[in-house]
């Protein structure tokens, strides 16, 4: 069984994600330090793209501090490898297509697996163009996450089917980023992946607050959390580590 | 509607992909909005009611067939090959988008949409769009790069002036490439009601197969425009290329036909020796991005280039990925164009025949210039002048120096 899988092993699974090098890998090392000790089950590490299209203001604003203080994929490879050898906690890449495509596929996927990533979710490759990478991630045992949308319908079943990992089940239309009602019928569409896979299924896109977290979590296996986190770290910069920790910590326990 | 014969010419297949180019790599949310789209058009592209609806609009609304002139004055001032422009310029709306955005916006009406986004570089998509949303009655939303909005002021006003709500884009560099990501955003937020009426031979499948197919009347028209004038085929084709739509258009019925050169001029800024370029095939590699798989200008991790061209139109990262398969295949000539040289066209073709071309176009006129001294008497050349200059002469005058009022 992948480690993704047995992450859902312990109740409802936190997935918090951080953006990478904003504002530098120092402060996402503690960051991630922070997040492991205070509940995470996996940690969504996000690598900075220049034009990231299904991110929101937030995300979008952390990629660009990110880039402009100099953080490359190598940089963050290099990262994982320290942190590696102090948090256990299973973790993920989420990147986007070109970040993995023009680093070249097989080399990209291969030091994930050296260097301990357990996923990998690209929000610009869906089910018809999975092939990009899925053999290659089959070949390294890093799970290629696959998506599913309110507006996935009856394409639910055909990608839930064929799931590795976890599914990354989009809450809302529309881009990344907080958001004070999540309006999507949730549970029915849970109902649907349950029916065709035993993989579990996070609910993310625009959580923010423990209420909002509870309901989510209540009608699935778990809550990725990001731009309120990104938000934190955009409030309060090298400080951020502490005020993540608490804030985790808070989440975790109200899906518990 | 197309009708290129595909004697050696394989075009894209059923996935939409061109050699290993295009695919959709887009969110899921927008998986079901592209197969939907290609369904209807798939079922309306060989409807004769909607080609009928189609064409009318066409020719009497949008004032085509556009003209093909000979310009006798450029021939014999460059001494070389016949030259004829292929007048887009004269097009309703100054420019060759608009044949894609009437078919674009009819097939939406089809389909049920009552809103229409658009993203624009110089303006001239989102004018078009803005007017086929005023004529059919639709809302209309476009997304400029707030750098665009300021080199091209002119067509916001026009686009305002058309009903048209216009979003400066203040993200990355503010120019055409962070307009196409923001409307894809906004696509993702609203799909029910709107169609994505997109302005190049980019993005996902279906759109460079849909707006190709719509702009291949450029090169219906010269090939019997000139047949009738000429008797004969031209000896090369030439056109500028940003995503590449009047590029294509200007290709495609040719594609088949091995003795036309098909040349794409690229903006390449200050040159493709600078960071300071948009010339996507002459300094760009292999990549993923807005949709497609392509050429992209990108740096060795993968994150796009903050490109560069007088030419707001032409300032763009990547190219479509049907120009990515031409070249990869030897059949079409990619080359770039500075800036001095578009702007030194741009100044020639107004004083020379009386045209003032859009900057945009006058990148292709730029290399006909070099490229006709070189040829035969005999032999012909076309140059699609894509849209009309207007828009670009305040630019053009501060770019010499000179401050004028638009």
């Amino acid at each position: 069984m992948s480690r993704l899988k047995k992450a859902f092993k312990n109740g409802k699974a936190f997935i918090p994600f951080i953006t990478c090098g904003d504002p530098d890998l120092e402060t996402t090392a503690e960051i991630v330090r922070q997040m492991s000790a205070n509940g995470a089950d996996i940690i969504e590490l996000g690598i900075p793209f220049s034009d990231p299209t299904a991110e929101g203001p937030v995300i979008q604003e952390a990629n660009i501090r990110a880039l402009a203080g100099g953080v490359t994929t190598d940089k963050i490879f290099d990262f994982v490898r320290e942190i590696r050898k102090e948090v256990a906690t299973p973790m993920v890449f989420m990147t986007y297509a070109n970040v993995v495509f023009s680093y070249g596929s097989e080399k990209f996927i291969s030091i994930c697996k050296e260097i301990g990533i357990d996923g990998l979710i690209l929000p610009d490759i869906p089910y018809e163009e999975k092939n990009e990478f899925l053999p290659i991630c089959k070949k390294y045992d890093v799970d290629l996450i696959s998506l599913i949308a309110p507006t996935s319908h009856e394409r639910a079943a055909m990608i839930a089917r064929e799931a590795d990992g976890f599914i990354y089940l989009v809450s809302s239309l529309g881009v990344t980023g907080v958001r004070s009602k999540i309006t999507t019928n949730i549970g029915e569409i849970v109902k649907m992946i349950k029916a065709n896979t035993d993989v579990p299924c996070a609910v993310g896109f625009g959580i923010s607050t423990p209420e909002q977290a509870a309901q989510m979590a209540a009608a699935s296996d778990g809550v990725i959390v990001g731009s309120a986190i990104v938000k934190i770290v955009a409030q309060y910069g090298k400080d951020a580590p502490k005020h993540v920790g608490e804030y985790v910590k808070s989440m975790k326990g109200a899906i518990s | 509607m197309a009708n290129a014969n595909d004697s050696f010419y394989i075009g894209s297949t059923g996935n939409g992909r061109f050699g290993q180019h295009g695919g959709q790599y887009i969110p899921e949310t927008l998986m079901n909005a592209v197969i939907e789209l290609e369904k209807a058009y798939n079922h309306y592209k060989d409807d004769p009611e909607f080609n009928k609806e189609l064409n009318t609009l066409l020719n009497e609304y949008a004032n085509r067939p556009s003209r093909l002139y000979f310009a006798k004055k450029m021939t014999e001032d460059l001494g070389g090959a016949k030259i004829y422009l292929k007048r887009e310029d004269l097009n309703h709306t100054g420019a060759h988008k608009i044949n894609n955005v009437l078919g674009q916006a009819l097939l939406a009406k089809k389909m049920g949409k009552t809103r229409l986004i658009a993203e624009t570089g110089a303006g001239q998509h989102g004018v078009a769009t803005a007017t086929a949303a005023a004529l059919m009655g639709m809302e209309c939303v476009v997304f400029m790069g707030e750098e665009d909005t300021k080199r091209q002021a002119l067509n916001v006003y026009r686009m305002r002036l058309l009903g048209a709500e216009v979003i400066p884009v203040k993200s990355g560099t503010a120019t055409l490439k962070d307009a196409v990501s923001e409307a894809m955003r906004e696509w993702t937020n609203r799909i029910d009601d709107t169609h994505y009426c997109l302005g190049s031979v980019m993005g996902p499948h279906p759109f460079p197969t849909i707006v190709r197919d719509f702009q291949a009347v450029i090169s219906k028209e010269i090939k019997e425009q000139l047949f009738e004038k000429e008797g004969k085929l031209p000896d090369a084709v030439i056109a500028c290329v940003g995503g590449g739509s009047n590029a294509i258009g200007t290709f495609y019925n040719f594609i088949n036909d091995k003795s036309v050169r098909l040349i794409g001029c690229e903006a390449a800024g200050r040159g493709i020796d600078t960071f300071e370029t948009a010339a996507t095939v002459n300094t760009g590699r292999e990549g993923i991005f807005h949709g497609m798989k392509s050429y992209f200008c990108q740096d060795k991790y993968g994150q796009i280039a903050p490109v560069y061209s007088i030419s707001a139109g032409l300032d763009y990262p990547g190219i479509g990925p049907e120009h990515a398969y031409l070249h990869d295949i030897g059949r079409a000539e990619y080359v770039p164009v500075t800036d001095d040289e578009a702007v030194d066209a741009f100044e020639y073709l107004s004083k020379m025949e009386g045209i003032i071309p859009a900057i945009e176009s006058a990148h292709a006129v730029a290399y006909a210039k070099k490229l006709a001294p070189t040829m035969d008497k005999d032999k012909i050349i076309v140059i699609t002048i894509s849209g009309r200059g207007d828009k670009d002469c305040a630019a053009i005058a501060r770019y010499r120096g000179e401050d004028i009022n638009e």
